[in-house]
């Protein structure tokens, strides 16, 4: 096995042992990076000698330790990981994918990156994203499209894909995404890794460059369900610069993994099995379901009969959001500004026309229109009424069992340029991820089979704050399967699925 | 539920967005496809649902009103587009009269 390849634990320990030094590891995934990235893509901004140094600081934190018997190390101490670029790192360049933020550098840390800094991570780079986050492939970043490891033709998801297909390459050992409508959890599936969205609240958004606020959630990518676990035990938690990240306690979520799961009750609601889907991905989770009842687990069907009206809620309230918070981009501040202009509504119409993509404008004047007056009632408060019974689907499945499982995506990862055209045909890809985010508790998603040499991924779904629960749920059937030992072959098309057949 | 080219410009006029001739149809095009999509909410009662702005269940957090450091200004204004004795600098709000 390659340094590369370890899981965060394994690194950890080697780690603590000296066996390798963090130096050592760090050299090793950035070789890894140059020697594919130049096919993969992940990295919008590389920073290599910044690596380094931390490398070098956590070796020395780790000396120290060996030295003086201290044994309390962060568990992510000399880990080289990468940071999706709409989180702000001080110094480094964050362009959040788009052209409009092409030269802003932060002046400070987002919560999550202080955080991990203060763990002792690596930084390697900033990862590809859509555009603001708004996307399911990539394809809408500004600058170019990460391709899936599993095959190069396809796209990796989105919005997390650099996050994701890095994870999965072996370009990172874990990484930072965001999720506001699956934009974590669509692209882990697509990628064959696990992808964590926390519950509203659990992890602070101060420093993520705000998409929908009422959605936004901080989450990560991982090779394994543990190394979930100890990233989220490091970020979250309140935090006095942001008021919705709540006062709850953090537990120890790798001492909660352990232990079986029986008696656990999954429910299986009908409505994420739908006509249309492939045949492959319904067969792969029911497998699953059954899998977890051999474990243990006690299955039973429920309903969230609002299921269908997700994607419309929140089409349009997640653009309503996001034309507020676009707002700011203005060619003021920060950011690109358009030449030559003689008075202020000009600077700030073409520094906006000329310095978003077309899915971003798009989504505001969506978000505008639902807003404006006349449209108002019909649009953004019919979605927001809708909003409440989605929730309510959530709260009265989540009282009659733990947790719910369903499928991640519809389908396995598509070829790059397949609905690059079609705003509605993109979207239908996160019909399985959104109403999580409307209802605003927590779910993981990890790969439970492949399609042709694609991974298929599913959700273990919980109630508010019950991260420690399906963390558990994820890790047991994680460890009762072969899914997360299988590695991409870095192939394009057919002979990328011929060595699966 | 059709949208005009006059409409597709009043939402980018209100949006603050410069818009050229072809993004204003394919917009258009696009948006009222979108719009059609997004009428089947029409089809449920929400006469007595309230609505939710967000789910954190938290309202009105307070912290004490105490002075701490904020960024410098140097720090504020190192990605300013443009900048003149520690402000941000913009184009002319309202020219002087003649």
């Amino acid at each position: 096995m390659q340094l590369y390849e370890l899981t965060i634990r394994d690194a950890q320990r080697l780690l603590r042992r000296g066996e390798i030094s963090a130096v050592e590891l760090t050299q090793a995934v950035i070789d890894r990076i140059v020697a594919i990235d130049n096919r993969v893509r992940c990295y919008l901004t590389l920073t290599p000698e910044l690596a380094l140094e931390m490398a070098a600081a956590a070796d020395e934190r780790l000396r120290n330790a060996r030295q003086t018997g201290e044994d309390r190390l962060s568990p992510l101490l000399g880990i080289p990981m990468a940071v999706k670029d709409v989180l702000c790192t001080e110094g480094v360049v964050t362009t959040c994918g788009s052209r409009i933020l092409e030269d802003f550098v932060p002046p400070y840390d987002a919560t999550v990156v202080a955080r991990l800094k203060a763990a002792g991570f690596v930084m390697l780079g900033k990862t590809n994203t859509d555009e603001f986050a708004m996307g399911s492939s990539t394809e809408n970043s500004a600058y170019f499209t990460t391709h899936n490891p599993w095959d190069l033709e396809r796209v990796p998801g989105g919005s997390s894909g650099g996050s994701a297909a890095a994870v999965a390459a072996g370009e990172a050992m874990g990484a930072l995404g965001t999720d506001t409508g699956g934009s974590v959890r669509q692209p882990a599936s697509f990628c064959g890794v696990v992808g964590l969205k926390p519950t509203y609240g659990r992890v602070s958004r101060y420093g993520l460059v705000a998409f929908a606020s009422s959605l936004d959630q901080v989450g990560t990518l991982t090779r394994t369900v543990a190394d979930s676990a100890l990233l989220l035990g490091a970020i979250a938690g309140a935090d006095p610069c942001d008021s919705t990240a709540a006062q709850v306690p953090v537990p120890d979520y790798l001492a909660e993994l352990e232990g079986d799961i029986r008696g656990v009750r999954i429910g299986v609601p009908d409505e994420y099995f739908v006509p249309g889907m492939d045949p492959e991905v319904e067969a792969a989770v029911r497998r699953a379901l059954v899998q977890l009842e051999a474990l243990g687990a006690i299955v039973e069907p429920v309903s969230l009969p609002h299921t269908e009206y997700a994607l419309p809620v929140y089409y349009l309230i997640a653009p309503a959001e996001a034309s507020a918070n676009l707002a700011r981009y203005d060619g003021v501040k920060y950011g690109y500004a358009a030449p030559d202009v003689g008075e202020l509504w000009e600077l700030c119409k073409r520094t906006r026309g000329e310095g978003f993509g077309a899915e971003v404008k798009r989504r505001i004047m969506l978000g505008t229109y639902a807003l404006s007056a006349g449209y108002y009632d019909a649009y953004y408060r019919k979605a927001q009424k809708v909003r409440t019974l989605i929730r309510q689907d959530f709260e009265q499945a989540l009282e009659r069992v733990d947790a719910l499982i369903v499928p991640t995506s519809p389908t396995v990862a598509f070829p790059i340029g397949a609905r690059a055209d079609d705003p509605l045909q993109m979207y239908l890809s996160d019909i399985f991820t959104l109403s999580l985010n409307l209802a605003g508790t927590c779910g993981i998603a990890i790969p439970c089979g492949f399609s042709q040499g694609l991974p298929i991924g599913m959700q273990v779904l919980g109630r508010p704050f019950a991260e420690a629960t399906i963390l558990r749920i994820a890790h047991a059937y994680e460890q009762a399967t072969p899914w997360h030992t299988s590695k991409p072959t870095l192939k394009r098309g057919l002979e990328s699925r011929a060595d699966h057949e | 539920m059709a949208l005009t080219r006059q409409e597709v410009a009043h939402i980018a006029d209100l949006a603050k967005l410069s818009l050229t001739e072809s993004e204003v149809e394919h917009f258009r095009e696009q948006l009222s496809a979108i719009l059609d999509y997004m009428t089947m909410l029409q089809r449920i009662d929400t006469e007595h649902v309230a609505p939710t702005a967000q789910v954190s269940g938290i309202s009105n957090a307070a912290r004490p009103d105490v002075v701490r450091p904020a960024l410098p200004v140097e720090d504020v204004l190192a990605n300013a587009p443009a900048r003149k004795d520690g402000y941000f600098c913009v184009p002319p709000v309202l020219e002087e009269a003649p």
